[in-house]
């Protein structure tokens, strides 16, 4: 035993101190948190004490019609804030990389720059600049479409129930565009030359080679994205609240899950803030965001086919 | 090269493309800019025109720096973003080295463990952020959100820089041992200077949230002493909505410098994203 002992080796102290810094932070700020929040959803506030209440907080958050129809509805305009995402963000993204990573493409690096500006500007900035050009009041947008003879068109989108929400996404991927853009563009440059001439000999050249050997290439790229974007898209406050307020109006046509935790948790107006139940709410996120990562770890990634070069 | 690929009207096509991108991309940061330094009729008669002797005016910026504090804001976005940035390249970068290069029990696991905050938000966690904030005294000081922009950052900082780290060769590392230096030494004289692109990428990915985001500055910090200047723009523009000079500037005094900083930095950017990214 001794003697095992003095051959064992030494404790290798270097390793712990390059760690703790950041599991200490990591642990107490964000994992700990995280996990008391999802405790506090099982409780409720009874006369200043917190009593342990099982799901009810949940039932409440489905079934009672005060708060379900607010739920459902945010998560409805939730989904739908994703698909315009998907529909939208993610083909532009595609198609601007694909003319990019041409090879006898001039002024790529200016195209590049201005094209990714906006994704570096805060929500807020971007929210405002659209408000005001979208403002029936200055009369950008009604005059911009009036020089293409389409003013009968214009309508006040961001006050307007139905298309509200619509615009909002469109204008999250207008901001956002420069991310799959940028990623798919990297996927494209790392696919090999001699791949590609190999392709021309076949004949295979233009849109041919991109649906046909292009594409299945950068399909794990377009799936990292696609997470990214759900993720980001279910996690999202800032541009609604900071063009529509935390009412997120017109008639909550634009509350999405971030800004009902935001009022829920704070309150408005004459609500009174309710903690245990805006954790409700962060844990029902965090357990969409659970469920899409775990489909795109188990069931999209590992079936995608990665070519080694 | 096979010219069929690259016919004139290929190409003529593709600058079209790029071409109306880049104007939807830039028109509403260009009509914000230069109807800050209008006066407020011609704001409204010719918003698309560019400022001329005549209807060249500063009022929304007088407005904005006589009511707004936007240096303190500046200040504090500042001082938030810094320090946050070092400490999550500094700990980044030593938890990095640490699974890099050693092997020991639980390896993989930290890993995983410290990857989780890459795809799960620290949002999520607010209400409990908010309620320990409130116990430790340390809401309304910048200190609270340091520390939340810190463990915000560290997961994918971790994450690439332990990818850079496995590529410094070994052979170099094993010369320092020979030659005495400790393992502190060998991480902070060897590798970091090593590593010092990839750090600059994490750095510029870990920067524009943190000085981006709203989410915490409102919930945590937003007294009027340590309002950061996101935060500052939105409840500024909020008070002065039907001031359209003043709003134009303070939304122009908040796109300026990340602009500025961005066309200085964006090769660097673009490169990082370009290298690492998609690995």
């Amino acid at each position: 035993m001794a003697v095992e002992q003095t051959t064992r080796p030494p404790i290798r102290w270097h390793i712990a101190v390059f760690l703790a810094p950041a599991v200490l932070i990591y642990t107490a700020i964000m994992i700990l948190p995280l996990f008391s929040t999802l405790q506090l959803s099982l409780f409720s506030d009874v006369g200043n004490r917190q009593v342990f209440v099982g799901f009810d907080n949940f039932r409440t958050l489905f079934g009672d019609p005060r708060w379900a129809e607010q739920f459902w509805n945010a998560l409805k305009n939730n989904v739908w804030f994703f698909i315009v995402h998907m529909l939208v963000q993610n083909p532009i993204g595609i198609l601007l990389a694909a003319i990019l990573s041409s090879p006898l493409l001039r002024m790529r690096a200016v195209y590049r720059t201005a094209i990714f500006i906006p994704t570096i500007l805060s929500f807020v900035i971007a929210g405002f600049a659209w408000k005001l050009i979208l403002s029936p009041l200055w009369g950008v947008a009604p005059n911009l479409l009036d020089l293409v003879g389409l003013k009968s068109l214009f309508q006040p989108w961001l006050g307007k129930e139905a298309y509200a929400l619509t615009t909002l996404a469109l204008i999250s991927v207008w901001q956002f565009v420069g991310i799959p853009m940028m990623l798919i563009y990297a996927a494209l440059l790392s696919i090999p030359d001699e791949l590609l001439e190999a392709a021309e000999c076949d004949g295979i050249t233009g849109m041919a080679q991109f649906w046909k050997i292009k594409l299945p290439l950068i399909l794990p790229a377009i799936g990292i994205i696609s997470i990214l974007t759900f993720v980001g898209n279910f996690n999202a406050f800032d541009l609604i609240y900071s063009t529509q307020g935390a009412l997120a109006g017109p008639d909550f046509s634009t509350d999405i899950l971030g800004t009902l935790m935001y009022r829920t948790f704070f309150g408005f107006q004459l609500q009174l803030g309710d903690p245990n139940l805006g954790a409700a709410i962060a844990t029902a996120m965090f357990v969409i965001i659970l469920i899409g990562v775990s489909i795109y770890l188990f069931g999209i990634q590992r079936r995608l086919r990665r070519y080694q070069f | 090269m096979s010219t069929a690929r690259h016919s004139p009207a290929h190409s003529i096509a593709a600058h079209a493309i790029l071409i109306l991108y880049t104007v939807i991309a830039l028109f509403p940061v260009f009509v914000i800019v230069i109807n800050a330094f209008k006066s407020r009729k011609a704001i409204f008669r010719e918003p698309l025109a560019l400022p001329n002797a005549e209807s060249f005016s500063l009022v929304g910026f007088e407005t904005v720096l006589k009511q707004g504090d936007f240096l303190l804001y500046f200040q504090n976005s500042l001082i938030v973003t810094v320090v946050s940035l070092f400490l999550v390249l500094l700990c980044g970068a030593m938890a990095a080295f640490a699974l890099a290069e050693y092997r020991f029990k639980g390896n993989t696991l930290m890993g995983l463990y410290l990857a989780l905050g890459i795809m799960i938000p620290i949002r999520l966690g607010t209400v409990a952020i908010l309620q320990m904030m409130v116990a430790s005294g340390l809401v309304n000081t910048r200190t609270a959100l340091i520390l939340v922009y810190t463990a915000q950052g560290l997961p994918l900082a971790i994450f690439i820089l332990s990818e850079f780290m496995r590529q410094v060769s070994d052979d170099l590392k094993n010369a320092g041992r020979i030659d005495g230096l400790s393992e502190y030494r060998i991480f902070f004289r060897l590798v970091l200077p090593l590593v010092r692109p990839a750090m600059a990428t994490v750095a510029v990915f870990t920067m524009i949230p943190i000085w981006n985001d709203l989410w915490f500055p409102l919930i945590l910090a937003p007294s009027e002493e340590t309002k950061t200047i996101t935060l500052g723009a939105q409840v500024f523009i909020g008070q002065f909505v039907t001031n359209w000079n003043a709003v134009l500037a303070a939304l122009s005094l908040a796109i300026l410098p990340v602009l500025i900083l961005y066309l200085i930095f964006s090769r660097q950017l673009i490169r990082g994203i370009t290298s690492g990214a998609v690995k």
